[in-house]
């Protein structure tokens, strides 16, 4: 589904991910970890298409990314930026406007799942619906890929939590792959199929999440604390 | 809520347990229609392939019956039921008893200590 081959990427001097190799099959929910600058956010540009490797080869369902890649990629980006004056109903319609992909249906389902008004617009919104806000457009789309970086990033623990009821409710994991990069682990450790972990450019491991579990008796918290020292 | 997990188990066992205790209990009876993976799945907080993978292994256990388009059913095999409840107490017996051993209890101290426990007042 996803798969980088030898990817590494520099910004000037500064390597940001050397040599990576990875691969991440489809109908799966995995967590991308590790701390600030490690090259998490870099890696879900790479594979949404935003940015390029300096060198070394990506592919998305066998096809090389490039910009069309938006297509068949979602990526819900770890800032907000949309327009602050537009209403949550304008944000909604907007965007179905833009991606081919975009069910509306869904994406009033989900709306109405996070206690979401249509008529607000997203400046009033707090911090916290906003986020509820991404969540809606991301979760709306069709697409094979779905990228979320930081989606739990600054949010309070019940936000963070009806994040994760609203992913466990409306994520299609039998035609979709879910890549979340986050700090907060705690709050997905149930809900991941798999984990990677990122450490100065390198991914430091790999693994199903029962596996770490049944094998070694170690939740992911506890397999970070090992790796990380 | 989310439901708390432990560590060293993985969590589709756990749920798997969960749902036996619910068997055991009668909450969920012989015959009757286990919630949709999805719904299980937001019930406990959890990914729904580990649900999906929950029921996959009740189902080798002939604890469930998945009917197509139906949904998942427990088992209307009382004796498969009967079963599990004597498996599950077994487990816990076995855990109470392997704790007291390590902590020097004798058998006859275990004996008494339950008897006592199981016959003191106000209960």
């Amino acid at each position: 589904m996803i798969k980088l081959t030898n990817v590494t990427k520099k910004y000037g001097s500064r390597t940001a991910l050397n040599q990576v190799d990875l691969e991440l099959d489809q109908g799966k929910l995995i967590g991308l970890v590790g701390e600030n600058g490690s090259g998490k956010s870099t890696t879900l540009k790479l594979i949404a298409g935003l940015i390029h490797p300096t060198s070394g080869e990506i592919t998305v369902n066998g096809e090389k990314v490039n910009r069309q890649i938006a297509s068949s990629v979602a990526y819900l980006s770890e800032l907000d930026e949309y327009y602050r004056f537009f209403t949550v109903k304008d944000t909604i319609e907007f965007h179905a406007s833009q991606f081919g992909d975009f069910d509306i249906e869904k994406a009033y389902e989900i709306m109405d799942f996070m206690k979401l008004e249509p008529e607000k617009k997203l400046k009033h919104l707090s911090k916290g619906n906003r986020g509820r806000v991404k969540i809606v457009l991301t979760l709306a789309r069709h697409t094979p890929v779905v990228l979320m970086d930081e989606p739990f990033s600054g949010l309070d623990p019940m936000v963070r939590n009806s994040i994760v009821k609203g992913l466990i409710s409306f994520v299609d994991l039998e035609k979709q792959l879910i890549l979340i990069t986050t700090h907060e682990i705690r709050e997905i450790e149930n809900i991941l199929d798999e984990v990677v972990a990122i450490k100065d450019g390198h991914i430091i491991g790999h693994h199903n999440v029962d596996d770490l579990r049944k094998e070694n008796q170690l939740s992911i918290v506890d397999w970070m604390n090992e790796i990380y020292g | 809520m989310a439901e708390l997990f432990h560590s060293s188990k993985p969590i589709y066992e756990q749920i798997a347990e969960m749902i036996k205790k619910r068997i055991i209990r009668g909450e969920l009876t012989a015959g009757g229609k286990l919630p949709s993976v999805r719904e299980m799945a937001i019930e406990v907080n959890v990914n729904p392939n580990t649900v999906q993978r929950t029921y996959r292994e009740l189902e080798t256990m002939d604890i469930v019956e998945s009917k197509r388009g139906q949904g998942t059913f427990v088992t209307e095999d009382t004796e498969v039921i009967a079963s599990i409840r004597e498996e599950m107490k077994k487990e816990i017996l076995m855990n109470f008893t392997k704790q007291m051993f390590e902590m020097g209890y004798t058998k006859e101290e275990i004996k008494q200590g339950l008897t006592e426990y199981l016959n003191r007042k106000g209960e």
